[in-house]
């Protein structure tokens, strides 16, 4: 899981080559696993491409329109902005995989006392439902009584509209998001510092380096396939962001309209206005956006990921 | 041989799967026998209790049928209405909403009540114009609602104003909310709540315009007299007499009236029992008709809901009672009795004046007499959010009024000739 080395794997065999017995036990365990993955994402997918080409009535009912969604799509006045934030959350989400790795390193200091302590609080938002981060994040910021703007008053500072002023608020949502995912993210890192075997770090020692060369010059490179699986993993999250989103701006935000993700412009589409062939054409584009960013990711890797 | 012993031991495995798959896959078809399950979906939380009485009611006299009532929040409700119809699984009964109507009933997704006894003389007349197409009943009218002014009589002594009564003004009204507005303290004269139906669909038409032209084609936005109505409340904010909208989406402004700390809300008739019996203001809440505006009319807004039964349901004449018995008398008379809607059965609202005692719950009934229906159109949900984004942004100061009504008319225009 931490490394992305499918290619390298051990040498093929065809089915053939199995015995038969055995080819059918395969299937047997692969079967729930590949039939929760056809279910559940190939025949969304497809349905969703094959929507994507209809005109939906509102109670069911399709008619082959070609690529007149797409048009609409395209025509839609509030895409770029929902494009334009999703990227930026997109962006800010990456910013955790450098918090991740440093609090990984740290609570994995030899010695530490209360490292459970620190494990159990970094991951404990990973296991909280969103709907109560949300809202407890949502009274933190809270204009008149958050404990944030009255901290800021008491200061002498003026207190900040968080989750009113576009902009803004999808910034805050982003570092909402990241808290959420710090866990899981150190959790993996956690995994990955246990790969780098404890030799490098004592040779390095031995050269003379201080706790800071040896983070930059030894762990880092050594992290980097858990960095890249990571940053992979991150934007293909945050580019659904939805959630947060939904439950952090009310329909009654004054800036309601200026910050919806790709997400929320399809709930927006298919369930508020009911149009679900537009709302299949934003999909096909998110997934589009998707596998490009994907790619780029993939072939830039090269260029600064170590495999040992 | 190993193999062979291996292999039908998988496939076995695999067909027992197949076989669990299958039967999970039918277990929801159910039998012809047994008694008969209705799904009643309502959206108010507050009115379960004496919906469920009202079900038992009608359960001890059709003693083969179970109703079963869910709730599903309003904010998902149509989301989820909409996507469980789409799918075939929707709801035997469930409630209707104007914005909602003509979409549901134009799609063939409602049944018609004409035949199941029910009698328009027994409602509002304006409650069955609103649920008929076509010419065919398709909602049994449940409730109404109208909109009033809830004030706190401790901050108007506070402040040295007589309470607010019938025949004042929105200069008076103004004037209240001004004097009584401390922001410093947190303490604000009234909201400018961004919903229609509270606040500028009333004062639009107090200014003598209309949101909506009477036969739901045209939009009412681009008059002067609809900028009159949606100005009263941008003034209110500008002057501080109102929280910001950045404030409003922080801290819902029903709240803050439920904590004291508001003069006067404008809401609706369903929200008497809770400020009402709200532990702050228990003691000190008056209620008042809205205030009289340029047109020389105090206008509410009307509206009410109403049980449909869906045309897909399985036991569709089963459910056409079911839909009609929860908008009868029997019932009416039980949701009265708990101050939560006013019914819409004729002759059964007083006992909903006489539950609230804290209040003069009868200006709701009587602002029926001088009010208009909820703006709306063959797709109005089409339109309202569009129409909402423009004017939370001339209440939030990001562009004028004028120019925001102006192009908010042209929008609207455009949705209403696609319907």
């Amino acid at each position: 899981m931490a490394r992305l080395r499918g290619r390298e794997a051990a040498p093929r065999r065809t089915a053939a080559q199995l015995s038969r017995g055995r080819a059918w036990w395969a299937l047997l365990f692969i079967g729930p696993a590949g039939l929760g993955l056809a279910v559940f994402y190939l025949w969304p997918i497809i349905r969703g491409i094959y929507l994507s080409f209809q005109d939906v009535g509102p109670f069911g009912g399709e008619t082959f329109v070609g690529i007149d969604n797409f048009i609409e799509v395209f025509a839609e006045p509030d895409l770029g902005r929902a494009l334009l934030n999703t990227l930026l959350y997109a962006a800010i989400c990456l910013i955790g995989i450098p918090v991740a790795m440093i609090v990984a390193v740290l609570i994995n200091t030899k010695g530490l006392k209360g490292r459970g302590l620190f494990r159990v609080l970094f991951f404990l938002p990973v296991v909280t439902m969103p709907v109560a981060v949300a809202l407890v994040w949502r009274l933190l910021l809270n204009v008149d009584y958050g404990v944030l703007n009255l901290s800021l008053r008491a200061i002498g500072l003026p207190g900040v509209a968080w989750l009113s002023t576009p902009v803004v608020n999808m910034v805050v949502i982003a570092i909402v998001g990241i808290w959420m995912g710090l866990g899981t993210q150190i959790i993996i890192f956690t995994a990955g510092l246990q790969g780098i075997p404890d030799t490098l770090i004592e040779a390095a020692e031995l050269d003379g380096a201080g706790p800071v060369r040896r983070f930059v010059s030894v762990i880092v490179p050594l992290l980097s396939p858990t960095t890249f699986l990571l940053s992979v993993l991150s934007v293909i999250a945050s580019m659904q962001v939805f959630d947060l989103i939904f439950l952090m701006i009310d329909p009654n935000n004054p800036a309601q309209s200026q910050s919806q993700s790709l997400v929320s412009l399809f709930y927006a589409k298919g369930f508020l206005q009911h149009d679900l062939g537009a709302a299949a054409a934003i999909a096909c584009v998110l997934l589009a956006i998707i596998l490009v960013l994907s790619a780029i990711q993939f072939r830039l890797q090269r260029r600064w990921v170590h495999y040992e | 041989m190993q193999s062979r012993a291996l292999r039908s031991g998988a496939v076995a495995l695999g067909a027992a799967m197949v076989a669990a798959l299958a039967l999970a896959g039918c277990s929801s078809g159910g039998g012809q026998d047994g008694p008969t399950t209705l799904n009643y979906t309502i959206w108010d939380q507050n009115q379960e209790p004496a919906l469920r009485e009202a079900a038992d009611e009608f359960e001890n006299q059709n003693p083969n049928v179970d109703v079963e009532i869910t709730v599903i929040p309003s904010k998902d409700y149509w989301t989820k209405i909409q996507t469980q119809m789409s799918a075939g699984t929707g709801p035997d009964v469930f409630w209707v909403n104007g914005p909602n109507f003509q979409l549901y009933a134009s799609n063939g997704q409602l049944a018609p009540l004409d035949d199941t006894g029910i009698e328009a003389g027994d409602y509002p007349e304006s409650l069955i114009d609103l649920y008929t197409y076509d010419g065919s009943l398709f909602g049994a009218p449940k409730d109404f609602d109208t909109i009033g002014v809830y004030y706190n009589k401790a901050l108007f002594d506070a402040a040295g104003l007589e309470y607010p009564a019938a025949g004042w003004t929105w200069a008076d009204f103004q004037n209240a909310a001004q004097k009584i507005s401390d922001p410093a303290n947190g303490v604000y004269g009234t909201a400018a709540a961004p919903y229609g139906q509270m606040t500028y669909y009333n004062t639009i038409l107090q200014a003598g315009g209309e949101i909506i032209s009477e036969d739901g084609t045209t939009s009412g936005y681009d008059t002067p007299e609809a900028a009159e109505g949606v100005q009263f409340w941008a003034d209110l904010i500008e002057n501080g007499s109102s929280p910001t909208l950045q404030q409003i989406t922080d801290t819902w402004p029903g709240d803050t009236f439920s904590s004291g700390k508001m003069g006067m809300f404008l809401d609706g008739s369903w929200a008497a029992g809770t400020y009402s019996s709200a532990e702050a203001i228990a003691d000190v809440i008056g209620v008042a008709p809205l205030p009289i505006g340029p047109s020389g009319e105090n206008t509410s807004v009307v509206h009410g809901l109403a049980n449909a039964a869906s045309a897909k349901s399985e036991n569709l004449e089963m459910a056409k009672k079911l839909a009609v018995f929860l908008s009868g008398e029997e019932a009416a008379g039980i949701q009265a009795k708990t101050a939560t809607v006013i019914p819409a059965f004729n002759g059964t609202q007083q006992a909903w004046v006489d539950a609230l005692t804290a209040i003069d719950a009868q200006i709701f009934l009587d602002a029926v007499e001088t009010g208009a229906p909820l703006p709306i159109s063959k797709n109005t949900t089409a339109w309202v959010p569009v129409e909402e984004d423009y004017i939370k942004q001339i209440l939030s100061g990001q562009i004028d009024t004028e120019t925001g009504l102006k192009d908010l008319a042209g929008e609207m225009n455009d949705l209403l000739a696609e319907e």
